[in-house]
């Protein structure tokens, strides 16, 4: 007869159990499998069997467990001199020691590696799962991170700024500056330096082509006020303030790679821009981008270099003619914005007394200094924002889902837990193998999501729009690993701390009490697993808001009605020399301009499937946000006065205007509403007139004709323009408004106008339409170059192409957040009907119809859903006030929208059940109670 | 519907008391008789049966003694209390109440 009182004695031994009690358990037990084994020989077993089959029930771990809990409940309860609080304490302080203790965490995370490799399927979709999170997240971030968080490149970023002159008093902000202003600024002590910057488009001749190429105007000081040197050569002398351009630029790399094939010989060569020499000192080194507001005045090609007066600009520059756009400047050392802007808003007061007549009381002409920083990134800021925020949430959901994996998971696992916690392992030290468990899995995870990443990288720059600016900045670093890092551990934290919570209140009577039905969860389990779904749902009814609100407000400005057709219609563009001398211009006067033209015109209109051409300013191609108002150097921005009307009232305004030539009304379908279009007889030498839209009208002569009305510009010496027509408000200038007031001016009376684009509109062949206006243009002068072919349905399109990038990536990721949001339902119900297959069974068997535990399944996901819903609903609100910069159109509280995602969630949630619920009806009532 | 449940659970316990309510048991006799009288359906070993015997002791609903017999080893015997007789004639009839439920719905022939 084997002596089992060893065996049972080294089970319970770890109970520490009572002496007496435990010797009486010894021999009760011992006796019974001595019995046992009897019977079993008497059956004819053989001995050997017998002696295994006994100590294989003994491995039932349940009486341990069993025991260990009523001992312990024993004690807590009758121990007189127990005291709950002290044990608390000392139980929490060791439990932080063994947290920390560093062999166990090895201990722990080999453990949990052994197990992820014995779980691949488990593991490779919790991975997945995590890796895409935070592949995505990491994506998103690292756009923000090269756009938003890095420092300009240029040293001590944080001195530069960009200078601005607003006149509220007009409605105008950021006019420019006028040469003595910024004589004055540079000459205040605030700055180190100041320059303005002018972009312009120029004509590089004397190739064998000639090419446009993106010109850049700025002080000699420019290069020295960044703080960048060149590659090669020079950068300009900044003491040098000789009148006009200076005969010198500075060439980007590019350009010195592509246009002199890296010439090591080329400073001192010459270079032509339009008709003048000019000698290369410099070439930039590669990467440098000018610090500009569009991608064309980041990718400056060429930069010349001026004070700003002297031929082709005044000798003698007025106070109130503010041609020089965007100044840049440097603070002095330890001066921060706020004490230079105060220092500034004194020199501006100042001034204001010494000039009464060029700073009228109602122009409230102020100097704002901005963070060169905040200028460059302008306003993608907030769209950034958004889909970090958006990414965010879908790594959170993420995260839910894989925790609520992990909880289905941690029932089947129970047992293993219930082992560990009898052979001595506690509570937190259970938790924390589970935390370390998730923690190494969402480790994987991010490292998972770096390599897609990086794999795929060349393809996601891709469909950033490349106006989006510092695009070349981005690049993973180390702040990205960082970023990566932290997330996937905050990734496993949030994930494995509902698993490892339950793992540490593990209930062994109860488990013991379900004994017969293998792995089943708590209802502890159960509920925390409906407060991840709840949650899931939530945060998946704010992206599905944010994304529909984004949505609604593109396919409302998809949809504006534009009041022009660009349809068929394409511009090309083109731009006439401007020479530093003005006597030896070819296109001086308005008469020689429209000469070339009319030539022009006359020559495209030839083309095939040309049916109508015009031309016009830059600023007359619709929607075209990236060259403003090319004309600026040498026009200003156009403040008008009214006749009859006080100059000095607040009738002075700055006000949107092109130039074009007759033809232009009618090729891009704008209407006339009254009076009549240019015609022929408005020449250089009749009258100026001008053609006004409605908005223009109706702001200015509310209730009177404007038809005959006369107003003109308030640079000194200026004609009347006399108003002869109104047509309707097209939108463009912006998508969103429609009634931004505007004016046109006959291209034929308007001298100035250098920078031209010809409007073709017919079934054109855009492949081969630009050259065949290249052939034309260039055979009236074979000087002037041709770029810049684009379809107005392309213009429109680039115009909304941030727009759509947020929009589409946002509902991407909300669509994401649906499906791992149904997922998670879908697992939660399955999950209640697989524990509740018993009581379905008797349901059934008791009477029910299928009908009703359909009915009461579907219940049950839906209340997880509405209750979900509601929560969301209140996060929706906030997030949709905070983004309502980036709508149009739509309310951010738009009932239909908030309403329709709820119900879309609601139906989502409805699906997803219906499968388990489903699978609920089909119980078989026999199976069910036999089982019971 | 809570009675239904605590039934299920229940049910061990019911067999455990019926079987010691008239006379006092051994642990393995009581694991024995289950076993036969079910026809081997019902089956409790050394890990399950002990724990359940340690908790209704611990409730109070049966008493455990050891008892030397003659020819025998000391053994220790199980015995109803009385306030397990009590819970018994309170599951008894429960129980029966939803076997006959049970059976009506399901068809089972009384004649």
């Amino acid at each position: 007869m084997p002596d089992w009182r060893l065996e049972i004695a080294r089970r319970l031994a770890p109970l520490q159990l009572d002496p007496a009690r435990e010797s009486s358990l010894i021999t009760e037990l011992a006796q019974h499998l001595d019995l046992h084994y009897e019977d079993m020989l008497a059956d004819g077993a053989a001995e050997e069997d017998a002696y295994r089959a006994i100590l294989a029930g003994l491995e039932d771990d349940d009486v341990l467990r069993e025991l260990r809990n009523h001992v312990n409940e024993q004690r807590a309860r009758s121990s007189p001199s127990y005291d709950y609080q002290a044990t608390q304490k000392t139980n929490a302080r060791k439990a932080i020691a063994e947290f920390l203790k560093t062999e166990t965490l090895l201990q722990d995370l080999r453990y949990g590696l052994r197990i992820l490799r014995k779980s691949p399927g488990f593991a490779a979709i919790a991975i997945l799962t995590i890796a895409l999170g935070i592949g995505a997240t990491t994506a998103i971030f690292s756009v923000v991170d090269a756009t938003l968080l890095h420092p300009l490149p240029y040293p001590d970023p944080e001195q530069l700024v960009t200078v601005e002159d607003d006149l509220p008093g007009l409605g105008a902000q950021d006019v420019g500056l006028s040469q003595p202003e910024w004589q004055d600024l540079q000459r205040s002590g605030i700055f180190e330096n100041v320059s303005p910057t002018l972009f312009d488009e120029n004509n590089l001749t004397g190739s064998s082509k000639p090419a446009h190429v993106r010109l850049l105007i700025v002080a000699p000081n420019y290069f020295s006020l960044l703080g960048v040197k060149p590659q090669l050569g020079r950068a300009f002398n900044p003491t040098d303030h000789s009148p006009g351009l200076i005969l010198e630029v500075v060439i980007s790399d590019g350009v010195w790679k592509r246009d002199f094939g890296s010439d090591p010989h080329i400073l001192d060569k010459s270079l032509r821009l339009d008709t003048d020499l000019y000698r290369i000192v410099g070439v930039m080194p590669p990467g440098f981008d000018a610090p500009g507001r569009s991608i064309e005045e980041r990718n400056i090609e060429v930069w010349a270099a001026t004070s700003f007066y002297g031929a082709p600009m005044p000798d003698h520059p007025p106070r109130n003619r503010r041609g020089l756009a965007t100044a840049i400047a440097r603070l002095k050392p330890g001066l921060t914005i706020a004490t230079a802007q105060s220092r500034v808003d004194a020199l501006v007061a100042s001034l204001q007394k010494e000039f009464p007549a060029d700073y009228p009381k109602q122009i409230a002409w102020t100097v704002r200094l901005v963070p060169l920083k905040q200028t460059v990134v302008g306003n993608v800021r907030q769209s950034l924002i958004l889909l970090l925020g958006a990414v965010g949430l879908v790594l959170l959901i993420g995260c839910v889902n894989v925790a609520n994996l992990l909880l289905a998971r941690a029932s089947g696992r129970q047992r293993e837990m219930a082992i560990r916690q009898a052979i001595g392992a506690g509570p937190v030290r259970l938790a924390r193998q589970l935390l370390t468990e998730c923690v190494s899995l969402s480790v994987l995870g991010g490292i998972t999501g770096l390599v897609i990443l990086f794999c795929l990288k060349g393809l996601l720059l891709r469909i950033i729009p490349e106006s989006l600016p510092r695009l070349n900045e981005i690049s993973i670093n180390w702040a990205i690993l960082l970023f990566t890092l932290i997330a996937s551990l905050a990734a496993g934290v949030i994930f494995g701390l509902a698993p490892a919570f339950d793992a540490g209140r593990l209930n062994l009577t109860h488990m013991l009490k379900q004994e017969g039905r293998g792995s089943t969860g708590s209802s502890q389990q159960t509920r925390t697993r409906r407060v991840l779904v709840v949650t899931e749902f939530a945060l998946s009814l704010v992206l599905m808001v944010c994304a529909s609100l984004l949505l609604r407000s593109f396919w409302d400005l998809l949809n504006a009605p534009l009041g022009f057709s660009p349809q068929n219609v394409m511009s090309i563009r083109t731009r006439l020399p401007y020479p530093n001398d003005p006597s030896t211009d070819k296109y001086r006067t308005a008469s020689q301009q429209a000469h070339f033209v009319q030539e022009l015109l006359r020559r495209t209109r030839t083309l095939p499937r040309v049916e109508e051409a015009a031309v016009g300013d830059p600023a007359s191609i619709p929607l075209n946000l990236s060259q403003r108002d090319l004309n600026l150097i040498t026009d200003g921005h156009f403040f008008f006065a009214i006749e009859g009307r006080d100059t000095r009232s607040d009738q002075t305004a700055a006000v949107e205007r092109s130039r074009v030539t007759p033809e232009y009304f009618h090729l891009l379908g704008i209407p006339l509403l009254r009076g009549r279009l240019f015609n022929d007889s408005d020449n250089d030498e009749a009258p100026q007139v001008a053609v006004v839209n409605e908005a223009f009208a109706r702001t200015y002569w509310p209730t009177e004709n404007p038809l005959g009305k006369c107003f003109k510009s308030t640079r000194t010496g200026s004609p009347w323009i006399t108003i002869v027509g109104v047509i309707g408000n097209a939108r463009t200038e912006s998508l969103a408004q429609a009634n931004v007031p505007k004016i046109y001016l006959n291209l034929y009376q308007a001298s100035g106008a250098k920078h031209l684009a010809i409007f073709l509109r017919g079934e054109l062949d855009t492949g081969a339409i630009p050259e065949q206006v290249r052939e034309q243009v260039q055979s009236i002068d074979p000087t002037l170059p041709v770029f810049g072919a684009q379809t107005l349905n392309d213009t429109v399109s680039a115009y909304l192409a941030e727009r759509r990038f947020s929009m589409e990536m946002v509902a991407l990721f909300a669509l994401t957040a649906l499906l791992l949001a149904a997922l998670g339902i879908y697992g939660v119900i399955s999950y209640v009907v697989s524990e509740r297959t018993h009581e379905f069974g008797i349901r059934l068997a008791l009477g029910a119809q299928s009908r009703s535990i359909l009915r009461l399944v579907l219940r049950q996901g839906l209340r997880l859903a509405i209750t979900g819903t509601a929560v969301g609903l209140l996060g929706a609100l906030i997030v949709s006030n905070l983004m309502a910069g980036l709508l149009y159109g739509v309310r951010p509280t738009d009932p239909v929208i908030f309403g329709g995602v709820a119900l879309l969630l609601l139906a989502v949630a409805v699906l997803a059940s219906f499968v388990p619920a489903w699978r609920a009806t089909k119980v078989d009532p026999m199976f069910a109670l036999r089982d019971a | 519907m809570t009675k239904l449940n605590q039934l299920k659970k229940g049910s061990a316990e019911l067999l455990i008391l019926s079987l010691t309510e008239v006379r006092a048991r051994h642990g393995y006799e009581i694991s024995k008789i289950i076993g036969e009288r079910s026809g081997g359906e019902l089956r409790f070993n050394a890990a399950s049966l002990y724990p359940l015997l340690y908790r209704l002791e611990q409730r109070g609903w049966i008493e455990g003694r050891w008892v030397e017999k003659a020819n025998q080893r000391r053994r220790r015997y199980y015995r109803a209390t009385a306030a397990g007789r009590k819970i018994l004639s309170e599951q008894r009839s429960t129980w029966s109440t939803f076997v006959a439920a049970v059976n009506q719905i399901i068809g089972a022939d009384y004649a």
